[in-house]
């Protein structure tokens, strides 16, 4: 176990792991192989493993899909990094056509990962390289869709996703990559997709979120144990397949529930979220189910345009104390 | 290497048996007794059959409707066909999907989708995963003229000549996409000719010629297998029906359709034949017969055969998880051949038999008996 090691580095490490341990297992996308990407999350890789096992590809997003799927038919484990998740627009189709429909039409696994810094940086990223896409792809049947907020779970939900048989989405959070630090577990012990964390134990009230949220929700917990307000945080990791359970227990406990994510409000997975809980715990509720999300606007690059286009652990705190005081 | 009496028979037999399979289908497909839309490939037989002859097993193929012959030339039978057709239970897609949408990597087969050019990145990605374990193994696609007009096209025929895969791109320029004609779908000259601004060999041949589209095919793979990159071959050719069984094509200018008409791929090939003294008449008119009653008992097969069940609607729309999730897969591993694929993958072809001048009952021996088909169901 080590005790500080970043998200980016926890993802570093369970590429790295998973590329020894498996030859199936190689990389594509772009600028990945000797600029190591443009975060550098495959820094090193190619001296390590050599340019068959890290494919430095042309701009294109829809063939560096389709070419995943292809080799996944063929029995490889491919992971594709798309360089900013908001680029996954231009390979739309490959993934909600073709790689998401193959299993159900004629029975062959596509086991391929697809890595995606994604989300808002406050740091004025702008519109076209801050979204968060999870709903795109929760409305698509035969794609799974991870979101990790912590480095140990960037590592263990990697490796799971890595050795999952079907195309999983991995939205990386840019915005944790280096700024959140944390133990992880040495070895190969993946964190299966489907089981929620809770995050955070509490009495009075549950938030869902995932992902930075999950990150600014625990902070906002936090803020309110000073005041006595005692939150639950649930961490969703994945967000296809969900884990209802463990969102309906925590609910059935603190009888409040808010929803937390940074896309925008309107159809956003939260909204699936919080239907399900109302739909499903209506009578263990003691307030309506809230939602706090980002606006339906496209997200700006101003920081004090973005800061308001999103949710943070002070907004976060607001809606809690009007969800507790209900 | 240039083609055996055998091979130059096989072709044909292969372009008959795919045009009597779609003869039938639409007859089906009239009575409402098809589930989906039936799309065909009436009139560029040669393509598929030409160029899907010049693989071996092991190669995999990423074909479109329009290509039965390829399918058939993989070792797909006719009941398989009609029972993919009928959506039936035990079929490809099990209901879940119609028409030629079948896949099957036993025999090298990726499943088209409806939006077809979507199957060149595929292919690439097929062909990459045979470089990168220094597999001898080509892979193949097919795709219309109307194809080349997208996105996906232009992505995949750059990154295949950047990171010189062994495939080899056939495009079936059958002159219409739909209503479209070709001088509505682009203003430069042959497709072939764009193969240079990729960096990669184009090559255009006439697509109703069998014998010289495997030639052209032949050479592609050729290259392809050892390790000189893609090409792109342009098979020159017509859509002798509508683009689906509900169009009419009254678009069509009679004149080019008869034009083409008379420039059939099947009769052509039969004409060379006897011309060649390897085919006659008599043995053509026992052909003919024998691939009716393999269809008809093919047909009457998977019409018997079960319908899927309401039941089973959300079923396999993911993978199983298996056992790699939470630990990897030292076993996982070792049940793979060292080339990373199952053995099933090598399953040999089946050929239609009989040298072409053999006795009566010769071409028969290609026939499957119901009994056999009975054995599929």
């Amino acid at each position: 176990m080590r005790d500080d090691m970043t998200y980016l580095e926890a993802i570093r490490e369970a590429l790295r792991e998973e590329m020894a341990r498996d030859e199936r297992v190689f990389l594509l996308g772009e600028d990945i192989a000797a600029y190591g990407g443009v975060y550098k999350v495959t820094d090193g890789f190619l001296d390590a493993f050599g340019p068959e096992r890290v494919v430095d590809t042309p701009i294109s997003e829809n063939a560096i899909i389709g070419a995943a799927t292809g080799a996944a038919l063929m029995g490889m484990r491919p992971v594709a990094e798309i360089q900013f998740a908001d680029f996954i627009a231009c390979a739309f189709d490959p993934l909600v056509n073709m790689a998401s429909t193959i299993h159900y039409r004629w029975g062959q696994p596509v086991p391929m990962v697809v890595r995606m810094p994604a989300g808002a940086t406050w740091a004025g990223a702008g519109p076209f390289h801050s979204q968060s896409m999870e709903a795109w792809f929760a409305q698509v049947p035969g794609l799974k869709v991870v979101m990790p907020h912590t480095p140990a779970d960037a590592k263990g939900l990697l490796l799971a996703a890595i050795r999952d048989p079907n195309p999983v989405i991995f939205l990386e959070q840019k915005y944790l990559y280096r700024r959140l630090k944390g133990p992880v577990p040495e070895g190969d012990d993946a964190v299966p997709l489907g089981v929620a964390a809770v995050a955070r134990a509490g009495r009075d009230a549950t938030v869902v979120a995932y992902g930075t949220m999950a990150h600014k929700s625990l902070l906002a917990a936090e803020l309110l144990a000073a005041d006595g307000v005692d939150i639950e945080v649930i961490d969703l990791r994945t967000i296809v397949p969900w884990d209802r359970e463990t969102v309906l227990a925590s609910v059935a406990k603190t009888g409040r529930a808010m929803v937390v994510y940074e896309a925008h409000r309107t159809a956003g997975f939260g909204a699936e979220i919080a239907a399900e809980i109302a739909e499903f715990a209506f009578t263990e509720l003691d307030a309506p189910v809230a939602r706090l999300a980002g606006l339906d606007t496209p997200i700006p690059a101003h920081p004090t345009l973005e800061a308001a286009y999103l949710p943070d652990e002070h907004a976060i705190v607001a809606a809690l104390r009007e969800l507790v005081g209900w | 290497m240039p083609l055996t009496s055998d091979e130059r028979y096989q072709l044909y037999h292969y372009m008959r048996q795919s045009r009597a399979i779609e003869d039938a289908a639409w007859a089906l497909a009239g009575q409402g007794r098809l589930v989906g839309r039936l799309y065909t490939g009436h009139g560029q037989e040669a393509v598929p059959v030409g160029c899907a002859f010049a693989l071996t097993d092991g190669d995999v193929i990423a074909p479109m409707y329009r290509d039965m012959g390829a399918h058939l030339v993989r070792g797909i039978r006719p009941v398989e066909v009609f029972a993919q057709y009928m959506g039936k239970r035990d079929s490809s897609n099990g209901g879940t999907d119609s028409g030629l949408h079948m896949g099957d990597m036993a025999r090298g087969i990726v499943g088209m989708i409806s939006v077809l050019p979507d199957s060149l990145p595929v292919t690439v990605g097929a062909a990459l995963a045979f470089k990168l374990r220094h597999e001898p193994r080509v892979a193949m696609t097919f795709f219309g003229e109307g194809s080349t007009s997208t996105g996906a096209w232009h992505e995949a025929l750059n990154m295949a000549a950047v990171l010189k895969v062994p495939a080899v791109l056939v495009c079936e320029n059958n002159h219409w996409a739909l209503s479209t004609p070709t001088e509505r779908e682009y203003a430069a000259g042959a497709i072939a000719d764009r193969a240079v601004g990729y960096g990669m060999p184009g090559v255009r041949v006439d697509g109703n010629d069998v014998e010289a589209v495997y030639e052209a095919a032949s050479a592609a793979v050729a290259r392809a297998r050892i390790g000189e990159g893609p090409t792109l071959i342009e098979c020159v050719t017509f859509r002798m029906r509508g683009h689906s069984i509900i169009d009419a094509a009254e678009y069509v200018p009679p004149a080019q359709r008869e034009a083409w008409a008379a420039r059939d791929p099947i009769a052509r090939q039969y004409e060379r034949l006897v011309a060649d003294q390897l085919w006659d008449e008599s043995r053509d008119a026992a052909l003919v017969e024998a691939l009716r009653a393999e269809i008809d008992a093919a047909i009457d097969v998977a019409a018997a055969m079960d319908d899927p069940l309401a039941s089973t609607v959300t079923h396999g729309v993911f993978a199983a998880t298996d056992r790699a999730t939470t630990r990897l897969p030292a076993a996982a591993l070792a049940e793979l051949t060292p080339n990373g694929y199952p053995d099933a993958f090598r399953a040999p072809r089946p050929l239609p038999a009989g040298p072409p001048l053999a006795p009566a009952g010769g071409v028969g021996a290609s026939v499957v008996s119901p009994a056999d088909e009975a054995d599929h169901a």
